[in-house]
């Protein structure tokens, strides 16, 4: 039994940490600056983020490497340090949660190219498959014990970053999830039950929905994908709400309070692992740790929301043009709206 | 679409490049544009009719939910080809131009999906649009501004660590003087209408297609003022 297996095996809910850039910019990162450098630069300020994160009750942490692919590494000319920056990424998490003294999995963080693939955009599959090979390796060989890939649009490009892993480890868990945040579907159009469907199928261990508008949002993601019947856990990982303008600064309002009824409603709703995405901080996940140790084990988390007769139905296919037609003339005024609540 | 264009009635052809411009379809797109030029058709009401017409449509599934950005980015590279044979014609017939917008991420942000999602929707409405790119400081907005002179500038940012910076912007532009003279649209994942109206933006616009709608609509009340 691995350590992820380990750690399911255990009833209840797991915890995952909360976010790594909002924290970085409150001890200093500049706007633009790549967080991913840090890694070196400040591996003392890394570590003390994830350390804090550890002691709120985190079971699962995130290495400081969301953006660090070649794709966003270009973007500041470092695409030549793609080995060194996510190795070293999961080097400092190891050893941070090997100080711990229980058992915490190392998450190596994939996070989407930035680029739309073709023949739509113009990062061809292979690239894309290639590019996350190089990083997943890195990630690998700097001691990760599972690859979580985040805040995914498009299934095309979670499938090249799946393939990638599998390249370098046939067997490392990785958990995939998707940012839901477009009329119930990801920008890309990718329904929470197409996700499902499809990345159980390619083999990921674990799959759900991460960042977003909200806990509301996430929350339907999450009934979505139960009411579905999974085979795997899902994940649950959600903003600290909308942020806001407050004195020229971005504030997120959700407080530790109402993430910890936001952990134990996805729990309800059939979340096996729990954490918080932008603006949470440690003790955004104190609170949520702290809720979910008051959950009913015995509960098991069923899907209680029926499905919405639109959500289910599919888009017609691309070209289809007399199927849109007839679905454009089919719609009601407002009638999406009861797909995304 | 068929083969044979030449016996289609006019607007059930128009119909016909709404619906390949719709799915994406290029080659209708652009055999269905050389068959209204050759009937006659002024190369601005081909563009208004078949292609902003097909755009609109475009514009509003988006909006609601029923198309998403795949399908959005490929309406936009028919609409593109079927431009690409309008506007040396429509150059030459000196065409009114419907606007122009200059339009760009905010400095310390390097995200550019929506913004030239954004910039192909402004494009496909018949909007002159230049693309600033990524990272653009408040000197690049107004460099631009001076060189293109354009009704709308456009802000787009997905940090909210950035976002602030469309203030930033914005101010500059009051410092010299030219804060009246252009239309401010700004957009991206954080942002809100509550943020746009704090910093003085025109508009927050939540989404490409909301972007093309609130330009025209306010491009319309500016000229009507004047």
């Amino acid at each position: 039994m691995n350590k992820w297996q380990q750690l399911l095996a255990q009833p209840g809910p797991l915890v995952a940490d909360g976010a790594m850039g909002t924290q970085l910019f409150a001890a200093g990162l500049q706007f633009g600056d790549p967080p991913e450098t840090w890694n070196v630069l400040h591996p003392d300020i890394v570590r003390g983020i994830q350390r804090r994160y550890i002691d709120a009750g985190a079971q699962i942490i995130l290495t400081n490497t969301f953006g660090g692919s070649r794709f966003r590494l270009a973007m500041h000319n470092l695409q030549g340090r793609v080995a060194e920056l996510n190795r070293t990424a999961a080097i400092l998490l190891r050893a941070e949660i090997e100080a711990a003294g229980r058992p915490i999995l190392v998450a190596g963080d994939i996070g989407p190219s930035g680029d739309i693939l073709a023949p739509v955009g113009t990062l061809s599959y292979a690239e894309a498959v290639d590019g996350f090979t190089e990083q997943a390796e890195a990630l690998i060989a700097g001691g990760a014990d599972i690859i979580w890939i985040e805040t995914m649009s498009a299934l095309e490009e979670v499938q090249a970053a799946l393939e990638g892993v599998r390249r370098i480890s046939a067997e490392i868990p990785v958990i995939t999830t998707l940012s839901f945040d477009t009329h119930g579907r990801t920008m890309m159009g990718v329904t929470p039950e197409q996700a499902l469907a499809v990345l159980t199928e390619r083999g990921a261990a674990a799959v759900g929905a991460n960042c977003g508008n909200g806990t509301d949002e996430l929350l339907a993601a999450i009934q979505r994908m139960q009411a579905a019947g999974p085979r795997v856990p899902l994940v649950a990982k959600s903003n600290a709400g909308m942020p806001e303008l407050v004195g020229g600064k971005a504030v997120y309002r959700a407080s530790p309070e109402v993430m910890a009824c936001y952990a134990l409603d996805v729990y309800r709703a059939g979340a096996r692992i729990i954490g918080a995405c932008c603006g949470s901080s440690p003790e955004h996940i104190q609170a949520m740790a702290a809720s979910l140790r008051t959950a009913d084990l015995s509960a098991a988390p069923a899907g209680t929301s029926p499905l919405p007769a639109a959500a289910a139905e599919a888009r017609p296919a691309a070209g289809d043009r007399a199927a849109r037609r007839a679905a454009r003339a089919a719609r009601q005024p407002g009638t999406d709206k009861a797909e995304t609540e | 679409m068929s083969d044979d264009l030449t016996q289609i009635p006019t607007d059930e052809l128009i119909q016909i490049i709404q619906d390949d411009l719709y799915d994406g379809l290029v080659d209708g797109v652009e055999a269905g544009t050389h068959e209204l030029l050759r009937r006659g058709l002024t190369p601005y009401d081909v563009m208004t009719q078949a292609l902003v017409g097909g755009m609109d449509i475009v514009g509003v599934d988006f909006r609601d939910g029923i198309l998403f950005v795949p399908e959005v980015l490929m309406a936009a590279k028919a609409m593109k080809a079927g431009m690409e044979i309008l506007r040396p014609l429509l150059a030459q017939t000196g065409a009114q131009q419907i606007g122009t917008m200059i339009v760009g991420t905010v400095k310390g942000d390097i995200h550019d999906i929506g913004k030239n999602l954004v910039a192909m929707m402004m494009e496909g409405a018949g909007f002159k649009v230049v693309n600033l790119g990524i990272n653009c400081d408040a000197d690049k907005f107004l460099a631009a501004y001076q060189e293109h002179q354009p009704e709308i500038v456009g802000l787009s940012a997905l940090l909210t660590t950035t976002m602030p910076y469309m203030d930033v912007v914005i101010k500059r532009f009051k410092e010299e003087g030219l804060r009246d003279k252009v239309i401010f649209l700004v957009g991206g994942a954080p942002l809100n209408a509550a943020f746009a109206e704090e910093i003085e933006a025109d508009a927050y616009c939540r989404d490409a297609a909301v972007a093309v709608e609130t330009a025209k609509k306010l491009i319309a009340i500016k000229r009507g003022v004047k």
